[in-house]
């Protein structure tokens, strides 16, 4: 038998239908977000790579030399004197121009132990690019060990932030993937700095290495990479050609003052670094590679493929005796 | 105006919770761009609640049967609980702390008539001294375990491996997502708090602990019990609070009862923080009592007060003979069962890797107490606590784990901040690993390097790498490399060089396995035979001595 419900017990029609109208609503929402996302459904891709190559070179002068060498006893007037040689800082940083000092501070050593850049040199650049009124002077790079360590260690930190320069140490969220466009090296993480500077300084030391018996300028390019760079190895002259391709720096000043001769890069023992008291600097990349890794190494290019490569690529020549270089002493 | 008393404990508790937090924060380094210094060292006493922790100091002076430097500052935590009774509980420890605001909050099961009665001496609050009693026969027959409950290593491994790391996580991934944001002031609040956040309480990377997750869950069920019952792990638990409460037990400020203005009103019960019966008629429990002051201040009739030589009578620990007999049963028949497993004297994990300066594995399971101090410091995040690989009795202790991180070169920071000496305070001279090795010096090895032939790329896929010599920080190098003419797939030759390992250079530092471009298993490994510490675990007959020539 149906009876009819008691008075109250059930809502009233008006009830009842604002009440379908509340479900109504939130089903027509529901279903239409679920329509949205399932729309918006795709396999997760990595992002593109941007594209950030700067040619950071400036003009050839054939009245300067492009390969300067000096040597002396203090490290401060010898970079003073590279840069005199080559026409003076004005020709390579602008007013207002931000500028990057790249020194090598890869490893966790003192500055006698020869597996940094002497502190000393990096200042006396830093100094020279307030002069030349930059904008801003920054000093970093990726180490190997940790970067803390390093940068204290190194004595490029405490110098260079004395000189007014930012230190930046490295920082995992400010890595950028960057297509390097090159042969070997297409999608990296690069470290920021090095994307948004208008002038790049090239300050590595001249050490020796296992691979290519030398690390020298080129070499010091990998520290603007994060990810797996020690695959790099595997091609490490495609690698070292594509990174230098990439920078393609507004001057080079190879720091010989300490020379680590041996049981490169990390060395540690003061036997192993030679005093040899000199910079080599200049605009062209390649060249300053080939001499000094014939100078401190004995290495012909033919050891060293390279420099042929970089040649090829049109990133300046391993025949360092054809051009104009400039040796004198800075006393 | 007069600040009531127990405003002047909460003051204290306020101050030294900061402290501790700050020495933990700061129990990183973070580099300086002013300092040039070449040998590093922490600027704060990190390690110094430690110092000044009466049962670390004894559970060390009864393995090692001596005193560990700075440890011998814990009498001026000890002697004047002797006199006053428990006030480091109620007024210092940062533990306690904790526990004491999140038993201050609300909770359904702790609610009027609840909560008084749960705030009644219970006789479960004695299992507090036979878990001591257990944990100092453990430490005489040599094991430093009391350091799984000491209030101290409990903090300092659950916030400093779990949860500060959980804080990073959280804290990066909505800061990256404000400075990310397309809107420009998100952004520049985002880069404002990073800016604070950064210094104050971001590690300098994303730090990365085994056992995160556990460490983490364990504090978080002990602080929870507070919903239930008021500082249960102060209660029932702490060993620090047993041993102070032992030595309180005749101590001479006291609790004085004024019986005759008490009316039964229970006002002194609901905030009580130890459980020791304040309340009038019965008789008060000594030892188990923090001096919060809380009950002095509660009372309506100021029939509460704490006064110097008390003449009415208190009970004492209340411990049964047959428990206190179990307790010593207990440490006492652990310690054989442990050292009797493989894994200690036979059969050692061979990445029972220890971070330098440790001592023979038997002399640091003696001394550590899993405090973490030397994970937390460890700039390369090289150091986990460990969970099986030094057996059961060495969980929680330290391991190196190359593939997350390596020994640095120059540091020697875990054995700075090591309070009891597990780690023997050593030198970056002492560690040997940065100067050439003389003919007659000991350098410190953690280990020695091997070749997985058969993952290594040069080896076994015709591929030049060199990664692992150019990252060993030996010199002359440990690695070293021969050129070999290898056939690829196709046949052709390949010029590469190939890694060998000189055992009588290498020093385990782990570099050439943390930077090995074979991710996952790594073609070089560190294995713990050769660690200089031991004299059994060896290979070579005259190792850390130069080659003979």
């Amino acid at each position: 038998m149906n009876m009819p419900p008691p008075e109250g017990a059930i809502l009233n029609r008006r009830e009842a239908l604002i009440k379908l109208l509340r479900l109504g609503g939130v089903a027509a929402g529901t279903a239409g977000l679920g329509c949205w996302l399932s729309e918006h459904s795709e396999r997760p891709e990595h992002a593109l790579a941007m594209n950030a190559k700067r040619n950071h070179a400036v003009g050839v002068d054939p009245a300067l030399p492009e390969m300067a060498v000096i040597q002396g006893d203090d490290p401060e007037q010898l970079a003073r004197a590279a840069l005199e040689e080559l026409g003076g800082i004005h020709r390579f940083v602008s007013r207002a121009d931000i500028v990057l000092v790249k020194p090598n501070i890869g490893w966790d050593r003192t500055p006698e132990q020869a597996a940094n850049t002497n502190p000393r040199i990096v200042t006396e650049i830093v100094r020279q690019c307030w002069n030349a009124g930059a904008k801003r002077v920054v000093v970093t790079d990726v180490s190997c060990n940790d970067p803390r360590r390093c940068f204290q260690r190194s004595g490029i930190a405490e110098a260079s932030r004395r000189e007014g320069a930012e230190v930046i140490l490295p920082d995992p969220a400010r890595f950028k993937d960057v297509d390097l466009q090159g042969e070997v090296l297409r999608d990296w993480p690069v470290f920021d700095p090095f994307l948004n500077a208008d002038k790049i300084i090239n300050v590595p030391i001249a050490k020796h290495h296992s691979l290519t018996g030398t690390t020298l300028g080129m070499k010091n390019w990998y520290g603007i990479l994060g990810g797996p760079r020690h695959q790099l190895h595997q091609k490490i002259h495609e690698s070292l050609v594509d990174l230098a391709d990439f920078i393609r720096p507004t001057l080079t000043i190879i720091d010989c003052y300490r020379v680590l001769i041996r049981n490169g890069p990390t060395g540690g023992n003061l036997d192993d670094v030679l005093l040899k008291k000199t910079l080599v600097a200049g605009t062209d990349p390649v060249a300053l590679d080939a001499y000094v890794a014939k100078a401190y190494w004995n290495l012909e290019v033919s050891s060293l493929p390279y420099l042929k490569m970089a040649s090829q690529r049109g990133l300046g020549t391993y025949e360092f005796g054809k051009i104009h270089t400039r040796v004198r002493s800075s006393a | 105006m007069r600040l009531k008393p127990t405003r002047w404990r909460w003051l204290s508790q306020i101050i030294f919770f900061s402290l501790f937090l700050f020495l933990l924060l700061r129990t990183e380094f973070r580099g300086s761009l002013h300092a040039v210094a070449s040998e590093i060292r922490l600027p704060y006493p990190v390690q110094l609640f430690f110092q000044f922790d009466p049962l670390v100091a004894l559970s060390n002076a009864l393995s090692s049967r001596a005193l560990y430097h700075s440890l011998l500052w814990s009498l001026v935590v000890l002697i004047p609980t002797m006199l006053l009774g428990r006030f480091f509980c109620g007024w210092i420890c940062p533990l306690g702390s904790i526990h004491h605001f999140f038993s201050s909050l609300r909770s359904e099961r702790k609610r009027g008539k609840q909560l008084i009665e749960s705030n009644r001496y219970k006789r479960w609050q004695t299992t507090k001294y036979y878990l001591l009693v257990a944990a100092l026969i453990a430490a005489v027959l040599g094991t430093g375990v009391v350091g799984w409950l000491d209030p101290f290593s409990l903090l300092v491994r659950s916030v400093g491996l779990s949860i500060l790391p959980g804080t990073d996580y959280a804290l990066n991934a909505v800061l990256r997502a404000m400075e990310h944001s397309r809107f420009a002031p998100v952004q520049m609040v985002g880069s404002g708090l990073h800016f604070i956040f950064g210094g104050l309480l971001l590690s300098f990377k994303q730090p990365y602990f085994r056992q995160g997750v556990w460490l983490g869950l364990i504090f978080i069920f002990l602080l929870a019990l507070n919903f239930r019952i008021t500082r249960f792990w102060c209660r029932a638990l702490c060993p620090l609070g047993a041993l102070l409460g032992v030595v309180s037990r005749w101590s001479i400020l006291g609790l004085v009862k004024t019986p005759e203005r008490c009316e039964d009103c229970n006002r002194c019960l609901l905030r009580c923080q130890g459980g020791d019966d304040p309340i009038g008629g019965v008789p008060w429990h000594q030892p188990e009592c923090h001096l919060c002051l809380n009950c002095v201040d509660e009372c309506p009739e100021h029939g509460l007060q704490f006064k110097f030589f008390p003449a009415q009578k208190s009970i004492g620990m209340n411990l049964q003979r047959r428990k206190v007999l179990t307790g010593l049963a207990a440490g006492a028949v652990v310690v054989p069962l442990l050292r009797s497993t493989p894994g200690f004297a036979v059969e050692r994990d061979e990445r029972l890797l220890r971070p330098p300066g440790t001592l023979d594995e038997g002399d640091f399971l003696s001394r550590c107490i899993r405090c973490g101090e030397c994970m937390k410091v460890c700039p390369n995040n090289a150091l986990q606590p460990a969970l099986t690989e030094a057996g059961l009795e060495g969980l929680w202790t330290p391991v190196m784990v190359p593939r997350i991180g390596y020994c640095e070169t120059s540091c020697v920071l875990c054995s700075q901040v090591c309070p009891t000496g597990a780690i023997w305070e050593i030198t970056a001279k002492e560690k040997g690993w940065g100067a050439p090795v003389a003919s007659d010096t000991k350098r410190i090895s953690l280990g020695t390097a091997f070749l997985d032939r058969g993952r290594c790329l040069p080896w076994a896929m015709a591929t030049p790498c060199i990664v692992c010599e150019e990252w060993c920080p030996t010199s002359p190098k440990a690695i070293y490399l021969q050129p070999a003419e290898v056939a690829d797939a196709e046949g052709h030759l390949q010029h590469v060089k190939q890694p060998f390992v000189d055992p009588h250079r290498c020093v385990g530092c782990g570099a050439c396995e943390y930077a090995c471009p074979v991710q996952e298993r790594p073609a070089v490994y560190v294995t713990s035979v050769g660690e200089s510490r031991s004299r059994t675990n060896q290979i070579l007959l005259n190792r850390g001595m130069e080659r003979p020539r």
